[in-house]
């Protein structure tokens, strides 16, 4: 079915990022007339390797042939004239200009330097019944569906002879239906012997889609597979891989959770980030979730903290049903949140380390009662020395430290306020194996002293280790819950792999 | 000469002691910060007003005729009081992300609402009633700021344009109060204000001492410096710390409101008048010039009210020294934005690590490596 021959071979490919390896000697290659499906969870190097090829980054090692011919672009634009279109996840185009005008943006064409408008239109509509889409080119681009618009930046990309057609995660935003008529387009494209490569995060349209799939984890090569012969928990396992490094023993065994619920949500949900769900976190317990990136983990830990506002549902805290409309009255009740995007939605970077461990007692108490400076620098004292932040220098910037570090600040942060019920989004990811120790044993100590804990990760061994309870998301439901008792790798990477709960 | 040496250490040791102010941070390391981060400035004032030295011999000479402080470093200061209240509140704003450029039409508002009351009173050396008429004025400037804060923060308007409403409709709005005329007044209470002296010192200065320090307090004894700083630092991350972001930028523009309204009265008292189109005519370019000069990036977050005191010398300074110099009338424009465009530049490190280290490997831009954490 492919040509034998890759049209896009890169080998050997290094990335390094200050203090990081993105990409380790990674080998990828691409055949025409074939769906070639990019996996790996978040950080694996899939938009490294990408920008790679596009030219947005330079490559420190390695080779990059298109058609045989070695090659290094400068940037997008150079790749897409050698034949190397993207798309990308968010629709970069113009909403308030037309579909056509979207579509031929920047090579309108031209008579005496003005746009000839009826060659543009007809054009656009060429391009766009070669996708047998019937699309109205002169409507604002901008009332089109999200689906539409992303056929439009295909459309658009494959207007210059696309030899090598790039989708990042061209489906999440789109509903099934439209996920739908875009498999229609890509197996178009595909008949006209066009290499796609295809990221995305949901394994039902890998198998949908592909014929073969590359899968990378910690910026190296897994393997290539074809998509037949790979079956959908085998294709987990590579992704999500086993914890190789020994942690530390937790030698804390877990306490019994105790009767009382401290928070209940009910039938929560929200149109488009997560399929209403029922979820009870008790005191003292550890709840885990699990599921591959984009499965509504992140989603449920902000409809519980207020940080969107559900749609369907309710919370109930001790019972008693509570209306949680902003992450301030979530915090006022007792809960606390910690984000898996430290930099953007976590640190406010240029301040110190004592400001932000702060910063969230500071915010309930109001701008009016300040924290005594003495008192300040006792709780952020104790909880440097507690959670061995280093260096213990409570007047650094926080952008000085590591990522370890720096997660621990949050941690701090949170702590200070003494919630009940602690969401922990993905608090070990990017971090070394020490300070991952460390925090799951926080976790341990902190279920004791009661305390209700809602722990996010992508790493099943690490929820398997902390749980009492563990709930499966799946393509943003929750498809599962068990309790963790006998439970091990496998049966949940089937459960993520399937959706069923056997 | 050791007169002279002597009063630039003081200038030193009034910009340290501004610092520590800004910045009553315990580690030493962190006051070695603060004083790094106004260590330009400081030199480029200083530096300034050094330069006078060439053309003016006597130019630091301060002498006390008839109990009030006289000098050309005074001078500056006096002058310079508007715009360094005017820069106060521009930089709560400017840290919190925004930006207000309403202020000139705020001072001219209040300069004409004051003067206009003045001017209809039966005694206008009466205490009572220019009191009255300042605080009028001045109760007038907190609500101009809490429109301009109640479009951003409240409306979701873009600072920019929301201030912009207020910068052109508040013209108009003081051509009204004075209806279309210059109001003049001869009112002594008034008139201390902008030009009197009150134990030996010039009142204004005093005035912006006392602005300058309610700023320290209202900033750094409570948590607002704080919060404001988180705010504008990074808005995201503040809301899901519980920050209530719309209040704090509120406050910021109604304290920008404020600041502009004492500068008001202190320009109109100046000249005991009230020109309702050229009062405080592009002293929001001046206070955001100085706002940056001092340190406060204009994206918001990390500030510095003894950075903006100084940036607002600087540019004091400058026209001082341009009249001193006698740099022809018509070229002064065009020597003060040249003077201006050499201290920003001095003052970015990016571009003093171009010029002195032109061959020293380029920063990685810091911005990929999180980049490549968070692929997907």
């Amino acid at each position: 079915m492919a040509d034998p021959r890759p049209i896009l071979t890169m080998t050997g490919i290094s990335k390094d990022f200050p203090g990081v390896r993105a990409l380790a000697d990674v080998g990828f290659r691409l055949f025409p007339g074939e769906v070639h499906a990019l996996m790996g969870e978040n950080g694996a190097g899939k938009s490294t390797l990408i920008k790679v090829l596009t030219g947005v980054y330079d490559v420190d090692q390695g080779e990059i042939a298109l058609d045989g011919e070695p090659v290094r672009f400068s940037g997008p634009l150079q790749a897409r004239q050698a034949g190397v279109s993207t798309v990308y996840q968010e629709v970069n185009l113009c909403a308030n200009l037309s579909v056509a005008e979207n579509i031929l943006i920047g090579r309108e064409p031209r008579r005496f330097g003005a746009i000839r408008w009826a060659a543009l239109r007809r054009r656009a509509a060429e391009l766009l019944r070669r996708l047998q889409l019937d699309i109205d080119v002169t409507a604002p681009l901008g009332t089109c569906s999200i689906a539409v618009q992303q056929m439009v930046a295909i459309a658009r990309a494959i207007d210059v002879s696309a030899k090598v057609l790039i989708l990042d995660e061209p489906t999440s935003s789109l509903d099934a239906g439209e996920v739908g008529q875009l498999f229609q387009v890509i197996k178009r494209l595909k008949d006209e012997g066009i290499a796609i490569l295809f990221v995305t995060h949901f394994l039902d349209q890998v198998y949908e889609v592909s014929d073969r799939v590359t899968v990378l984890r910690n910026g190296r090569l897994v393997g290539e597979y074809l998509t037949r012969d790979l079956s959908q928990i085998d294709l987990v396992g590579k992704m999500i891989g086993k914890e190789l490094q020994v942690l530390e023993h937790l030698d804390e065994e877990r306490a019994p959770a105790a009767p009382e619920p401290v928070v209940e949500a009910r039938a929560l949900g929200r149109r488009g980030a997560v399929a209403p769900f029922d979820l009870t976190v008790r005191r003292g317990e550890v709840v885990g979730l699990a599921g591959l990136l984009g499965s509504g983990r992140t989603e449920v830990a902000r409809l519980l903290f207020g940080a969107d506002r559900a749609d369907h549902g309710r919370i109930l805290l001790d019972g008693v049903p509570v209306s949680l409309r902003t992450p301030r009255a979530a915090m006022g009740r007792g809960l606390a949140f910690c984000s898996e995007n430290r930099r953007t939605e976590g640190l406010v970077e240029e301040l110190t380390v004592r400001e932000n461990i702060i910063l969230a007692l500071q915010a309930v108490r109001g701008w009016a009662r300040p924290i005594p400076r003495r008192r300040q620098e006792e709780l952020v004292g104790r909880y440097i020395q507690a959670l061995r932040i280093t260096p213990a220098d409570p007047g650094l910037p926080v952008r000085a430290l590591s990522g370890g570090n720096q997660q621990k600040v949050l941690l701090a942060r949170w702590l200070i306020t003494e919630p009940r019920l602690l969401i922990l989004d993905e608090p070990t990811r990017g971090i070394d194996v020490g300070a991952k120790a460390e925090i799951q044993r926080l976790v341990v100590s902190l279920s004791k002293d009661g305390m209700g804990v809602l722990f996010i990760s992508a790493e099943l061994e690490e929820v398997l280790r902390l749980s009492h309870r563990i709930a499966v998301l799946r393509d943003r439901r929750m498809v599962a819950q068990m309790v963790n008792e006998g439970v091990d790798a496998d049966r949940v990477m089937r459960v993520i792999a399937s959706g069923e709960s056997s | 000469m050791s007169r002279e040496t002597d009063a630039v250490r003081d200038e030193r040791v009034v910009a340290d002691g501004e610092s520590d102010l800004v910045a009553p941070r315990g580690a030493g390391r962190m006051r070695g910060l603060a004083r790094h981060r106004l260590l330009w400035p400081v030199l480029v004032l200083v530096l300034l007003l050094l330069s006078n030295l060439i053309f003016t011999p006597g130019f630091f000479e301060i002498e006390v005729r008839q109990g009030h402080l006289y000098g050309s470093v005074v001078d500056i200061v006096r002058f310079g009081a508007p715009l360094i209240l005017v820069a106060l509140g521009m930089t709560l704003v400017i840290a919190t992300g925004g930006i207000d450029l309403s202020v000139g039409s705020i001072v001219a508002i209040c300069g004409a609402m004051a003067c206009l009351r003045i001017s209809d009173l039966g005694d206008q050396n009466e205490v009572t009633g220019v009191l009255a008429a300042i605080g009028l004025a001045l109760a007038l400037s907190l609500v101009l700021g809490l429109w301009n804060g109640a479009l951003i923060a409240g409306v979701g308007v873009q600072p920019i344009i929301a201030t912009l409403i207020l910068m052109v409709a508040g013209r108009g709005l003081a051509q009204l109060i004075t209806g279309g005329q210059i109001i003049t007044i001869n009112s002594s209470p008034y008139k201390l204000i902008g030009a009197g002296y009150w134990l030996t010192l010039p009142f204004s200065i005093l005035v912006a001492l006392a602005v300058t320090a309610l700023a320290v307090l209202l900033t750094r004894r409570t948590a607002l410096g704080l919060l404001i700083e988180a705010v504008g630092g990074n808005a995201e991350a503040s809301r899901l710390a519980g920050i209530r972001s719309r209040r704090i930028m509120l406050m910021a523009y109604v304290f920008c409101g404020f600041c502009a309204g004492v500068a008001g009265l202190m320009i109109s008292s100046n000249v005991s008048s009230a020109d309702g189109n050229n009062a405080g005519l592009w002293i929001e370019l001046d206070a955001i010039l100085a706002v940056v000069i001092g340190g406060t990036p204009l994206a918001g977050g990390r500030f510095s009210i003894g950075g903006t005191v100084i940036g607002a010398l600087i540019i004091q300074a400058l026209s001082t020294t341009i009249y001193t110099i006698g740099v022809p009338p018509e070229t002064t424009l065009l020597f003060k934005a040249v003077v201006v465009t050499v201290v920003c530049l001095v003052q970015s490190p990016a571009f003093r690590a171009r010029v002195f280290r032109r061959r020293a490997p380029r920063p990685l831009p810091v911005a990929e490596k999180p980049k490549a954490e968070v692929a997907r």
